[in-house]
């Protein structure tokens, strides 16, 4: 590997204290060619950033590289002193964080936080600065470079912010950019724009990526070759054809299967039991080999070492022993009990019927805060979700998702509509009836880290419902309850004693369930739950949620922007977009068959594993307006690739594709000043 | 017969929270971290130890009582004395009954002014008379004087350093045999240094506070150390005497201010609206009024009171204490605001967080909410500000008491021996160890409760908190 343009060799950094150091990086190596996409994939905590950090001698105050070798171009960079590494950070190789809003100083303005990066590293000095920030804004593609040259970061939005990333990136010509998670933070459609931005800037540029992710289908998207890290080492290695056609360690074959899709909605997911262990420990053999089903003896005793077939390298035994091919493609689906074909007929008349649901937040000004505009969070919405199915509501960030979540439960209460549950008008409902009735209705929230009050054990947590409900009379009958109730999602009965922190993001969401749970209510509204957990611990929640709703009969509104998660979960869909449902159906309507372009646009930009059956993407300008300021006539118009006079004028009436099909949209009206409305 | 002033009783009730809150801390790991994190501190414990001295002493300086004297005879009745002492002053006795004319300087064996004496001839002569008590046992204090001091001294030093190791011994020993490891092994580990808690640190300023104590406390005897004031009282005592009165000050303000703050605070950021409102006018316009201006005017408000119904109290004692109160009273009120408005912030941020929406959903009540979900995620901001503000207070006593608004002028103080100071130190020759003695018991408590608090605030605030 030693003719490749970055090569790494035995790296390995440690972090903590020298008494019980947290490997984080133990011995990997790897090599990236001039010009390529190697991608890092793995889940959280198994090293990938902070093998990035170690690339850029950019370590926390805590972490230390031990040994290994990063050849950069003839240089070592180990070896380098720091004055020198200076010169080959932003020069040689640049870096783009996750976290667009706080990679960026909030109180300079664009233009001088992209010519400082230009002062740094300077190029010919014929042309001034300004040309030169110029030049670099407009090749990142930002729109009206010269006005936001004076602009703030809090000015621009998360894909704008990146972009400007990208272009102090850029600043000092870099031969290689290392992007950790660059587009984790952004929107479907916005992390399409990014990743089309990256890919044409190296064919420009012709420099190397380094892409660290933990998203399979941006891998797919971007990546020439793929390393796949697991607990702080790399356990294999491939050209992304064949990787995404068969991939070889049991690690990555269970990432594939753990992913959620519609082909698997009659099945439970894949799940890795378990989760990616502490670096701490000292590793005997193979560090997959208790989250691995084909385990053999042999792997707990000894670690593997590298089979190498060609350009594809593998860390397991099962290779070395000849086995793994032959045994690889094993139907490996376990079929659900209850099927969601059965439960379709299961109810009639709506659990929940949410009609023109209006949310909106005053802004006020001056020193009697007077009104001078409403944020439209949520504006004039229809729902309804039967006993024991699940609505997912589907939308980009800011598009008032979470503020319908919110609102049914009367958590925010609504400045307009009605929310009948169960046969009650639960926006008039007086306090006392309301909170008779809460539990009914609960939600789980995105972040199982700040969902639970550290300060409270967990059986307390738990059982807090039950109090407020004065169900349980006796603290002995509660506390049986409450142990059933953590052995119904699957956590061991003492974990009642003890506090959250103890507990992995995925334990923790298992504990908000079962708070959830513990009141028996009718309708989980599920914001979010799976986006801050890894894909295997996601499937593990997505199956119990299932098995749940099988047993006890609740419906769930899932509020996501994953896609694949609704494809898996949902039974009905609704797509938003800027406080309003721009298109409803069946999961196999709307998400074959998306009659609204916006929805068009944000199927396409999900990127996909397959890259044969890739679809062209619809490539949306611009960001989502605000709400407070929505456009005029259709909400969608200023981006929507087929917009026309009308839309401009009028928001489209709602339209009937089929029985459960609608979308709000003048292609599809049909009335009299357009005949012709469908002119696809 | 015991005696029991308001603020003696406050002080015991508050000596009863601390102990039930670290009974019930003892047993929640949440609570029980950050003050292993403290305990971990070398500096903290120091503190700590001579916090420790402080208190001990404030606190038997609050045991009041009336002796009984010895009556001569036929009924049974008891008679008890008029003066109401505390235990503090009956160890203390000692220095308590030595008064001198007037002023002397530390160590002096003669008094700082001159007299008319009439010698045994019969002749009068002005020259400086000889103390009463001060270095009374030297008959030529002149070329005795400095021997004697360092030979106590050296005693003193030796009694204190058999007494401290008797009692690290005792320690280690007992602490030996509840973790079941042999004396040696743990004397060596804290010899190191490498006990979790920081023992090392603890002992060894114990052993300093010990020393100090011992010397002080024999030299004492036979001297005024820091020499007596204008009208002979020892320097010394009425020090140790002001203790109190600062911890007074400090302690029991931020007893009055807690619960304004605390409820107004959350109540504040909870409900927001109207309430938020009302709330928000209140301390704003509070805290524009000059708190200087507010005190004056309650203290001498109070003052008036006092003296119009001297009649309805049982004595000056109890009059003085009453003004204390009065002081930490008016104190607190003008010193809740700032932390009312951190609890406000605060609380603003976690009713927005997802366990408290989530305990809305399951239907729990707002009363619920805030006193189990809220208030002990505070909690720690209210002792960082508790903590932080003690010495602050302590300081504003001084000031108060030096433009005669502070606590009665017959209580003694830190304050009230500055502003006597303000006299002394114009006068020719000047008389320094009285504002020297206050300078230096209150600057080594405020230091050490500022080191303290230090710690506390590394120890407890989230964002300082050092991950892994």
């Amino acid at each position: 590997m030693s003719d490749a343009f970055v090569s790494v060799t035995g790296l390995s950094t440690h972090l903590g204290s020298d008494a019980r150091p947290i490997r984080a990086v133990d011995g990997i190596s790897f090599g990236i060619e001039k010009g390529e996409t190697f991608a890092l994939l793995g889940e959280s905590g198994c090293g990938k950033s902070i093998t990035a950090l170690s690339l850029m001698r950019l370590l926390p105050a805590s972490g230390r590289i031990m040994s290994g070798e990063v050849r950069f171009g003839s240089q070592d960079l180990l070896r380098l002193s720091e004055a020198e590494m200076r010169v080959v950070r932003g020069g040689g190789m640049a870096m783009i964080f996750q976290e667009p809003m706080t990679s960026l100083n909030p109180v300079l303005t664009i233009g001088a936080q992209v010519s400082e990066a230009l002062r740094v590293h300077p190029r010919d000095t014929a042309t001034t600065d300004v040309k030169h920030v110029l030049d670099l804004l407009h090749a990142v593609r930002i729109p009206d470079p010269e006005k936001r040259i004076n602009e703030y970061p809090h000015q621009l939005s998360g894909g704008m912010k990146q972009r400007v990333m990208i272009a102090m990136a850029l600043a000092g010509q870099p031969d290689l950019l290392i992007a950790d998670e660059p587009t984790t933070a952004l929107d479907v459609t916005i992390q399409a724009q990014v990743l089309d931005l990256m890919k044409q800037l190296q064919r420009q540029h012709g420099m190397a990526i380094f892409l660290i992710t933990h998203d399979l289908g941006v891998v797919a998207e971007m990546a020439d070759r793929i390393a796949v890290m697991y607990a702080g080492q790399i356990v294999e290695q491939a050209e992304r054809e064949p990787f995404f056609s068969r991939p070889c360690h049991p690690y990555s074959r269970k990432l594939f299967e753990s992913l959620p899709t519609m082909g698997k909605r009659h099945q439970a997911l894949h799940v890795i039991e378990g989760f990616v262990p502490s670096l701490q420990t000292r590793f005997e053999g193979c560090r997959f080999a208790p989250r691995c089903d084909r385990a053999m003896n042999e792997c707990h005793e000894r670690a593997p070492v590298w089979h190498v077939a060609g350009t594809r390298k593998v860390l397991c035994h099962l290779y070395t022993r000849g086995e793994g091919v032959t045994r690889r493609n094993e139907p490996l689906s376990v079929p659900m009990s209850v099927d969601s074909a059965t439960r379709l007929a299961a109810e009639p008349g709506p659990l929940l019927e949410v009609r023109a649901l209006q949310v909106h937040f005053p802004i006020e000004s001056g020193l009697f805060k007077r009104t001078i505009g409403h944020v439209r969070a949520v504006d004039g919405v229809d729902l309804a979700i039967r006993s024991g199915r699940t609505l997912a509501l589907v939308g980009e960030s800011g598009c008032g998702k979470t503020t319908i979540g919110k609102s049914i439960l009367q958590l925010i209460r609504p400045t307009g509509g009605s929310v009948r549950f169960d046969g009650a008008e639960l926006t008039s409902l007086a306090r006392s009836e309301l909170r008779r009735r809460r539990s009914d209705f609960q939600i789980i929230f995105q972040d199982p880290y700040s969902s639970m009050n550290p300060r409270m054990l967990v059986g307390d947590i738990i059982a807090e419902g039950m109090k407020a409900k004065s169900a349980g009379a006796t603290p002995e009958r509660r506390r049986a309850r409450v142990e059933r109730q953590l052995q119904q999602v699957g956590l061991a009965a003492d974990s009642a004693a003890r506090y959250p922190h103890e507990f992995s993001g995925g334990q923790r969401q298992r504990i908000s369930i079962a708070r959830a749970l513990a009141v028996e209510p009718k309708l989980i509204i599920c914001d979010e739950p799976t986006s801050a957990l890894d894909v295997s611990v996601q499937a593990q929640i997505l199956n119990l949620l299932r098995a749940l709703q099988a047993e006890f009969k609740i419906s769930y509104l899932f509020i996501t922007h994953n896609i694949s998660v609704v494809s898996y979960i949902a039974d009905e869909i609704a797509i938003m977009y800027l406080g309003r449902i721009v298109e409803s159906g069946t999961v196999g309507d709307v998400l074959l068959h998306p009659q609204h372009p916006y929805t068009q646009a944000l199927l396409s930009a999900v990127p996909t594993l397959d890259s044969e059956t890739r679809r062209q993407v619809i490539r949306l300008e611009g960001d989502i307006p605000s709400p407070s300021n929505p456009p005029t006539g259709c909400y969608f118009h200023p981006r929507c690739p087929k917009s026309m006079d009308t839309c401009r004028q009028r928001y489209p009436r709602r339209s009937k594709i089929s029985e459960q099909h609608f979308v709000d949209c003048h292609l599809h009206t049909r009335d009299e000043s357009h005949p012709g409305g469908l002119k696809r | 017969m015991l005696v029991l002033f308001w603020t003696d009783a406050l002080i015991f009730l508050l000596v009863g929270v601390v102990v039930v809150f670290a009974l019930y801390a003892r047993r929640r790991e949440h609570l029980r971290t950050p003050w292993r994190q403290v305990a971990r501190s070398g500096v903290a414990m120091g503190s700590l130890v001579v916090l420790g001295f402080y208190v001990t002493i404030g606190l038997l300086d609050s045991v009041h009582f009336r002796s009984a004297l010895h009556t001569n005879g036929d009924h049974d009745q008891v008679q008890y004395a008029n003066e109401i002492l505390s235990v503090f002053d009956w160890l203390a006795a000692p220095l308590r009954a030595r008064g001198e004319k007037t002023y002397s300087a530390p160590f002096a064996a003669y008094l700082y002014a001159k007299q008319t004496i009439d010698l045994p001839d019969g002749r009068q002569q002005r020259q400086f008379p000889r103390l009463k008590y001060g270095a009374r046992h030297l008959h030529h204090p002149e070329t005795e004087k400095t021997a004697d001091i360092l030979v106590t001294a050296m005693f003193a030093a030796g009694k204190g350093l058999v007494v401290w190791g008797v009692l690290c011994s005792a320690l280690i020993a007992g602490l030996g045999k509840r973790r079941q490891q042999t004396f040696r092994s743990l004397y060596a580990r804290m010899c190191a240094g490498r006990t979790t808690t920081r023992w090392r640190s603890m002992l060894f300023t114990l052993g300093v506070l010990i020393v100090i104590a011992f010397v002080a406390a024999d030299l004492s005897l036979k001297y005024h150390i820091f020499g007596t004031d204008k009208v002979g009282e020892d320097v010394f005592y009425q020090a140790l005497k002001s203790i109190r009165t600062g911890l007074v000050i400090g302690t029991l303000t931020a007893l009055v201010m807690l619960p304004f703050a605390v409820l107004l605070g959350i109540m504040a950021g909870y409900f927001g609206g109207w309430v938020d409102d009302v709330i928000q006018y209140l301390y704003t316009t509070l805290s524009s009024i000059p708190g200087v201006l507010l005190i004056a005017a309650a203290v001498l408000i109070l003052q008036v009171y006092l003296d119009n119904h001297a009649d309805e109290f049982a004595s000056a004692a109890e009059r003085a204490d009453l003004r204390l109160l009065f002081l930490c009273l008016i104190l607190g009120v003008t010193s809740w605001t700032s932390l009312c408005r951190y609890l406000r912030g605060e609380t603003l941020k976690l009713r927005g967080s997802d366990y408290i929406q989530a305990a809305t959903a399951l239907g729990v009540r707002h009363f619920t909410i805030i006193t189990r979900h809220i208030l002990p995620n505070v909690m720690h901001i209210v002792l960082i500000t508790v903590v932080l503000d003690f010495s602050a207070l302590v300081l504003a006593e001084a000031v108060l008491s030096y433009v005669q608004i502070g606590v009665d002028p017959t209580m003694n103080s830190w304050g009230n021996m500055i502003n006597s100071a303000r006299l002394e130190m114009a006068r020719e020759p000047i008389v320094w160890w009285s504002l020297l003695s206050a300078f230096i018991f209150m600057f080594s408590l405020v230091l050490a409760a500022n080191l303290f608090s230090d710690a506390l605030r590394d120890a407890f605030d989230p964002r300082l908190r050092v991950q892994g």
